[in-house]
């Protein structure tokens, strides 16, 4: 019995707590996000005013210990996946904006030092929005996460930054941003910026999709930073950063999969032409029927890589091979879905062809969205 | 609480099996291949140690779990089990001696009695007719009830392991303008008169396994050999149900038929890996495939198509062993595993260019085995319309 009890047992079913918590997130991203992502998207508004909205889901409180103010709940990447995965079912520039901050706090937790996050975490555990991000992704092609080109270094008085990150979430606007470079010896470092110093610019960047997130470029020139601004006491594992943020992609990727199923369905379904229901013909239903598996497929091995990393358990191959092949078959279900409309899938009455252009973005995002 | 590695118990299963596939196994693929037909007399001593294994396995005390507790039990046990057996051969799994697919049918709807009796036969599933592949609904043969006796009329292909085995589950009709809902399935013990192996077919791969055409002209078998009961339900609800109890053994059956092109994907991959290392080629998870050579790429590509295949089979057979209803993900777990497995097996032989397609290495014959796990067991697109149809909640009649 003792034996049985100590062995980790394969398990799908959710906590408690997540299920919960999961119910919430779908109600706002019900209610707050999907109709929203529609009109920020067509550039009727911003989303300006959403983001301090979501202040009442708590998403950097939790996880903050309760000596910074937070509600000390052990970070989870599981439970974080799944909030990720929900609020992305509204929209997934949206979700990705709102999450931002998250994916700072994640990493100041996850490596940052004592001294950092007493600095930095107490404020988000005050009930407002505070807008964070993190800077990863650079403007070329061929560009490797593991390999950027902005550098920093080191002089008399700090660290001297020089380079260019583009796609960064609430890049206008975030008061608080972790930029990653490399040191003179090759080894990469992460950054925390307050505000904006003296040599960097924000330029907000005009994308394919993903309005709402705020994407910004961020030009660095001989930006000058004190040693303090240099993540946690000892070498930054930008790997396990660039890992946990893969895991944060997929989960949107998945959300976004989940929200192109649920449209198609009772769209197709509803569509009539040659005296029936499309869905009557194995054509349209089979594309159906494979969104769904490769969907579920997307989601089981987001799940395993994110509770492997919970676990403490190596979850770098599975980070990866989950990213590309959310990436993959996330562009094949925004493709199917537009499809799926035909003629009105092309046409901005229907969210399909937004989340067309906001999952071409997943093979591409990285570095943001850490879980 | 999600957790997606299988259990340790399950892990140790895992790793012992892989040793018999490996040594008991793997030494024998090439020459049950080329020998088709003939009796894999090694995989007798794989088939006891197998069924050690399973008994010892199921031989835990489980009384003792409160309500609620999650299970890793028998179908879970019997996929990993199939990831390394087929990882073996698949040929040779299933041409296995001891079990086969009919012992799955019998646990999965036989009564008491008809599962203390036929348990531990060698069991095999006949199903297709000459004129009815996908169409299970549609078949002919015959089952007439005589006195204490039912006798069976028809004829029935494609039988895996018909040869072999000792016993045979058999879907008859017990009158067919009544449809669906008046196909039972048999226990016919071999060596009954009237029922007759007539002729081995030859394949394209798992040629370890015989698959065989078996005639059944007016063979008697007792009357308490029905599984299930022998009432045809006259209204729509009842006729549904009658023939979802027979479709409900796919539910079971198809997860670890998933299970084996998980298996054989698997040895292809390590093999063309294996291959392509000794070209300093390796898959090293670093570089994004768009910033990689074309054969990592696609090695990291066929990595994790293989990775959703296996978590899908995972997931459904999770189902299963929590009670849980199935049917869609077995068919999802079906339909991926299989269609994966064909696709990396096949492009592992590319991969590795004329090693690949040479008999020298067993690339190609993982490649022509492969081809099978998409068609048996409900083909491709037979999945794809199970998942279609509960997705879009519509009918066999509405969606065809």
């Amino acid at each position: 019995m003792n034996e049985a009890a100590d062995d980790l047992l394969f398990d799908l079913n959710l906590t408690d707590e997540q299920r919960m918590n999961r119910e919430t997130m779908q109600r706002f991203a019900a209610a707050e996000i999907r109709d929203l992502s529609l009109r920020v998207d067509a550039g009727e508004t911003t989303a300006r005013d959403f983001f301090p909205a979501t202040a009442e889901l708590g998403l950097t409180l939790l996880q903050i210990p309760e000596a910074l103010g937070g509600a000390g709940m052990t970070r989870s990447p599981v439970s974080n996946a799944l909030i990720l995965e929900d609020l992305a079912h509204g929209d997934l520039a949206l979700a990705l904006g709102a999450t931002s901050p998250l994916g700072f706090v994640n990493t100041l937790l996850d490596q940052g030092s004592d001294a950092q996050r007493e600095k930095y975490l107490p404020r988000f555990c005050d009930g407002a929005f505070t807008a964070a991000t993190t800077a990863l992704l650079e403007p070329r092609a061929t560009f490797e996460p593991s390999a950027p080109n902005t550098t920093a270094t080191p002089n008399g008085d700090g660290y001297s930054l020089n380079g260019c990150k583009s796609m960064v979430p609430l890049g206008m606007d975030a008061e608080l941003l972790l930029v990653i470079a490399l040191l003179d010896d090759g080894k990469p470092a992460a950054f925390v910026i307050e505000g904006s110093p003296q040599g960097m610019t924000r330029t907000a960047e005009e994308n394919m999709g993903l309005k709402g997130a705020q994407l910004a470029t961020l030009t660095l020139e001989n930006v000058q930073l004190p040693n303090e601004a240099l993540l946690g006491d000892s070498d930054f594992n930008l790997q396990r950063f660039i890992d946990l943020s893969r895991l944060g992609a997929c989960a949107l990727a998945v959300g976004t999969g989940q929200a192109v199923l649920d449209y198609v369905i009772p769209y197709c379904n509803e569509r009539v032409a040659f005296g029936e229901p499309v869905t009557h013909r194995q054509s349209v239903a089979f594309l159906i029927a494979d969104i769904a598996i490769e969907l579920e497929g997307m989601r089981l091995m987001t799940w395993r890589a994110a509770s492997r990393a919970e676990r403490g358990l190596p979850f770098h191959e599975e980070a990866y091979l989950a990213k590309i092949f959310c990436a993959e078959h996330a562009m094949k279900i925004g493709t199917d879905g537009v499809q799926l409309l035909g003629g009105h899938g092309f046409t901005r009455e229907h969210p399909v062809e937004m989340w067309y252009r906001n999952l071409r973005a997943i093979d591409t995002l990285e570095g943001v969205a850490s879980i | 609480m999600i957790n997606l590695e299988i259990s340790q118990r399950h892990e140790e299963t895992f790793t012992q099996v892989m040793m018999l596939a490996e040594h008991m196994m793997r030494p024998y693929s090439r020459k049950y291949d080329k020998a088709e037909h003939t009796y894999p007399a090694e995989m007798e001593e794989v088939n006891k140690l197998i069924s050690a294994g399973r008994t010892s396995a199921t031989g835990k005390p489980k009384g003792s779990l409160p309500e609620g507790s999650v299970v890793n039990g028998g179908n879970m046990g019997s996929v990993i089990g199939l990831f390394g057996l087929c990882w073996g051969d698949v040929g040779l799994f299933l041409g296995m001696p001891g079990s086969g697919l009919g012992n799955a049918a019998i646990t999965a709807v036989g009564t008491p009695e008809q599962i203390k009796k036929y348990g531990g036969r060698y069991a095999a599933m006949c199903i297709t007719e000459p004129s009815t592949g996908s169409d299970s609904a549609n078949i002919s043969t015959t089952a007439v009830l005589d006195g204490d006796d039912w006798v069976l009329n028809g004829e029935k292909i494609y039988v895996t392991d018909g040869d072999r085995c000792d016993t045979l589950v058999v879907w008859a009709t017990l009158d067919k303008s009544l449809g669906k809902a008046a196909i039972k399935s048999f226990i016919v013990e071999k060596g009954t008169p009237g029922c007759e192996v007539t002729r081995l077919e030859h394949k394209m791969g798992i040629r370890a396994s015989d698959t065989a055409a078996i005639s059944f002209s007016d063979c008697r078998i007792p009357k308490e050999n029905i599984l299930g009961s022998a009432d045809i339900a006259t209204d729509a609800e009842g006729r549904k149900k009658a023939f979802g109890g027979v479709m409900q053994t796919f539910d079971n059956t198809r997860p670890p038929v998933a299970a084996m092109a998980v298996g054989v994907a698997r040895a292809a991959l390590d093999m063309a890996r294996d291959l392509l290392r000794e070209e300093g080629i390796e898959v090293c998870f670093d570089k994004k495939p768009t910033n990689s050579g074309a054969i990592e790429a696609e090695l990291a590509q066929l990595e994790a198509e293989w990775q959703a295949g296996r978590l899908l089979v995972l997931k459904a057979a999770w189902m299963a062993d929590n009670k849980m209803p199935n049917s869609k993900e077995a068919s999802m777990c079906k339909a991926k595993a299989a269609r994966v497995g064909n696709h990396i097996t096949l492009r592992c032989v590319a991969l590795c260019q004329s090693l690949g397609y040479s008999e020298q290495h067993l690339l190609e014959k993982f490649a022509r085995d492969s081809k099978i796990i998409d068609i048996f067991e409900g083909t491709q697109q037979i999945q794809q319309l199970i998942v279609a149809r509960r997705l879009l909640e519509k009918s066999s009649s509405e969606l065809k």
